[in-house]
């Protein structure tokens, strides 16, 4: 399609090793990196060599897929004429145990973002990593970095040690609306729990399919507790979850709300209706089904055009076929929301 | 609709129309438990038969324990504990023909393995003696101590032959998930017996209960289920089970359905990604759902526009792998007659649903004395 608008609400950036964020460290932490096995974020969501992590052509010599500005440049920004996209670094600082470290490391990355991408694309947004697990030091990061004009959104690893509702959470929210950021919900995270009710999988592919239940399970936490009713300009967007699942979620959700909201009080409107306002879904992985049909009435049953944000997912690996479009058969109209204005009323680009 | 069965005028043999897929049974009193206990077990059945795995105090909503109000038996004891009662509010009102009698809560409440097979083993005589042998429109299920297959394995050889049992009975909140090896004896003697296994709603193995920590209310507790059905599917998927136990057929009972197709879809193209690590499935994890995975329906799917619900069923190719389920005793109650949504659906689907499917899947007799 000629002079599509095209922004892109997700791509990563990878910190290629530890010695990278040195300049953004104090001494205390560069000698504990250097003379102590503490070596940053070790955890990862994304094997190296997993066929998800990086697309054929992505990994540059000198370094692991995502990690050169050059190739993003040209195989995304360029490529797809991407007006604006979000950076999005899934470095597992919520893996980190020593609080401190985490808050380092999580400062560090940060700088690291501002320096090295930000300043250098006037194309990237970013969203900013915190110590999750530690709720008053993530305030403190986002109350440090949070006004700075290239972030746009606080990133929060999909897995953590309790759902994102549980009031203890609430400090950060309340930081994210301070500074008019977007909280993102990011596939991965490294809590040590395991990623199902029921323990621990054997295969990678489990816990990447799994990750939907993940998002899943998040969303329900974020509607019973109450979060949006707290937080009621509170921006939340699903990054990398999927979301054809999204109407059964809702129906599931709203079904129960009927007959058991007496137990959440402050739960005034139907969980569907806080999900419409509140929430937002970049596109890839889409899991498309085998019949497009199916797949327009998915979307048709989202009850909404505004839910949904166009993204690559870069440099990850799954469809092959949404470069710079949209995979799903919708008028043309539809098709523009998606590709770009949602995201731009969302994040509040120009 | 109410679809009474029809009763043949020369032998009175029924044809069964309406079969439920969930009822829950329980004991009257730690007296009735006593009595089909092994004695060993009677002391620490007084002292230790709660203590279990701590964390889950999600109070459920309605009577004793998430039942409806109106199941409390007028002689007193736990709804559903009276098979006069059961006989009475459930089986004559609406017109139950048969029904799948699934005792909870005997499979993982406690953390000492013998007991838990001592007292499934009781559960198990006890559904014969007191529900299936008085009522043979109440077909049973053998509860087994799921987190040890070993244990399981023995109890389904024990009563496998019996027809009267018509699966193997397991919670869907396992220690592990279920495609790992601790489960694949249950599997080998549920295929032996040619039992399917229905994995029910609920259980608990010390885990918290989503795969992102505790949740704090009964709603998500309730709500959450969905994603525990989901993530044993992709395990059961993904390890392997049906290309191991290719005779093996399974339905997941009162975890909804709507969240199939989709995940069905992203099982697909996970797997065509990711294939390379997964070499022993030789199938697209969509064929093998579509070949060994049954669901019942409640509680039923209520989309916001009925339509969708005809979508749902196309998307999943549902229409012969659902089964209709009151869950009587519970609060959540689906009565047979407002099931489905009053929209237009392919013919002979709503026969399928009430009974067709169930009585193919559970080999139960078309015609019965």
């Amino acid at each position: 399609m000629p002079n599509q608008q095209v922004i892109d609400s997700d791509i990563h950036c990878n910190v290629p090793n530890v010695r990278v964020l040195f300049p953004y460290l104090s001494q205390y932490w560069r000698d504990t990196i250097e003379q102590t096995g503490f070596n940053g974020a070790t955890d990862t969501a994304y094997p190296a060599g997993a066929a998800l992590s990086a697309k054929p052509g992505t990994k540059p010599e000198d370094g692991p897929a995502g990690s050169s500005l050059e190739l993003l440049r040209s195989q995304v920004l360029d490529a797809n004429d991407v007006e604006y996209a979000i950076l999005n670094c899934a470095y597992a600082v919520d893996g980190i145990r020593n609080p401190y470290g985490a808050a380092a490391m999580a400062s560090a990355v940060n700088d690291w973002l501002i320096a090295e991408w930000l300043e250098k694309e006037p194309r990237l947004r970013a969203s900013l990593v915190i110590p999750s697990q530690y709720p008053d030091l993530a305030v403190k990061e986002i109350d440090r970095v949070g006004d700075h004009p290239g972030f746009v959104q606080v990133f929060l690893a999909g897995r953590s040690e309790h759902p994102y509702g549980n009031r203890r959470y609430f400090p950060i929210f309340e930081a994210v609306m301070k500074h008019n950021l977007v909280a993102g919900i990011q596939f991965g995270g490294a809590p040590g729990t395991p990623p199902t009710a029921s323990g621990w999988p054997t295969y990678y592919a489990e816990e990447a399919v799994g990750m939907a239940h993940i998002f899943q399970s998040q969303l329900t936490s974020l509607i019973s507790e109450g979060t949006f009713a707290e937080f009621p300009d509170l921006r939340l967007t699903m990054v990398e979850g999927g979301w054809t699942w999204l109407p059964s979620l809702m129906w599931r959700l709203d079904k129960n709300w009927k007959a058991l909201r007496r137990e959440i009080p402050w739960t005034v409107q139907a969980p569907s209706e806080y999900i419409r306002e509140h929430v937002r879904f970049t596109t890839q992985p889409i899991d498309a089904p085998e019949n497009p049909k199916h797949l327009r009435q998915i979307v048709d049953q989202l009850g909404s055009d505004e839910l949904l944000m166009y993204s690559t997912d870069y440099p990850h690996w799954h469809a092959d076929d949404t470069d710079g479009r949209l995979p799903i058969d919708l008028p043309a109209d539809r098709c523009q929301k998606i590709m770009s204005e949602n995201a731009r009323a969302w994040y509040r680009l120009g | 609709m109410v679809m009474t069965a029809t009763r043949t005028e020369q032998s009175g043999a029924v044809r069964p129309t309406l079969v439920d897929g969930d009822i829950h049974t329980t004991f009257a009193s730690s007296a009735v438990v006593k009595k089909y206990l092994a004695k060993r077990w009677h002391d620490y059945h007084d002292q230790y038969a709660r203590w279990g795995y701590d964390g889950s105090n999600y109070p459920k909503d309605g009577l004793n324990g998430g039942s409806r109000g109106d199941s409390v038996p007028p002689e007193g004891g736990p709804p559903g504990s009276s098979l006069p009662f059961l006989r009475e509010q459930l089986l004559d009102e609406w017109g139950i023909d048969l029904a799948i009698n699934n005792p909870l809560g005997h499979s993982q409440k406690n953390r000492h393995p013998d007991y838990l097979a001592a007292l499934c083993s009781a559960t198990n005589d006890w559904q014969l003696a007191e529900w299936s042998e008085p009522e043979p429109r109440i077909k049973a299920s053998i509860t087994v101590p799921s987190d040890y297959g070993e244990l399981a394995a023995q109890e389904i050889d024990r009563l496998g032959p019996n027809p009267s049992y018509v699966q193997v009975l397991m919670s869907i909140r396992t220690a592990e998930p279920l495609g790992r090896p601790r489960y694949w004896p249950i599997y080998e003697a549920s295929e032996r017996h040619g039992l399917p296994i229905g994995i029910h709603f609920g259980g608990h193995s010390g885990h918290p209960i989503t795969g992102t920590g505790w949740p704090s209310y009964y709603y998500e507790y309730h709500s959450g289920m969905s994603q525990s059905f989901q993530s044993q599917v992709v395990s059961l998927i993904y390890e392997g089970v049906f290309e191991r136990f290719p005779n093996l057929k399974m339905v997941m009972i009162e975890g909804g359905f709507a969240w199939l197709p989709p995940l069905t879809w992203r099982l697909d193209s996970h797997w065509k990604r990711l294939r390379r690590d997964l070499p022993h499935l030789k199938r697209l994890p969509s064929e093998t759902i579509r070949d060994h995975i049954w669901l019942t329906t409640q509680p039923i799917e209520e989309p916001h526009r009925p339509e969708h619900f005809a979508e749902l069923l196309e998307q999943g190719n549902l229409y012969d792998r659902l089964m209709f389920a009151t869950d009587y005793p519970h609060w959540d109650f689906d009565a047979p007659s407002d099931v489905l949504p009053k929209i237009a659906l392919p013919d002979g689907f709503e026969q399928k649903l009430m009974f067709g499917t169930a009585l193919s899947f559970y080999r139960l007799p078309e015609v019965s004395a």
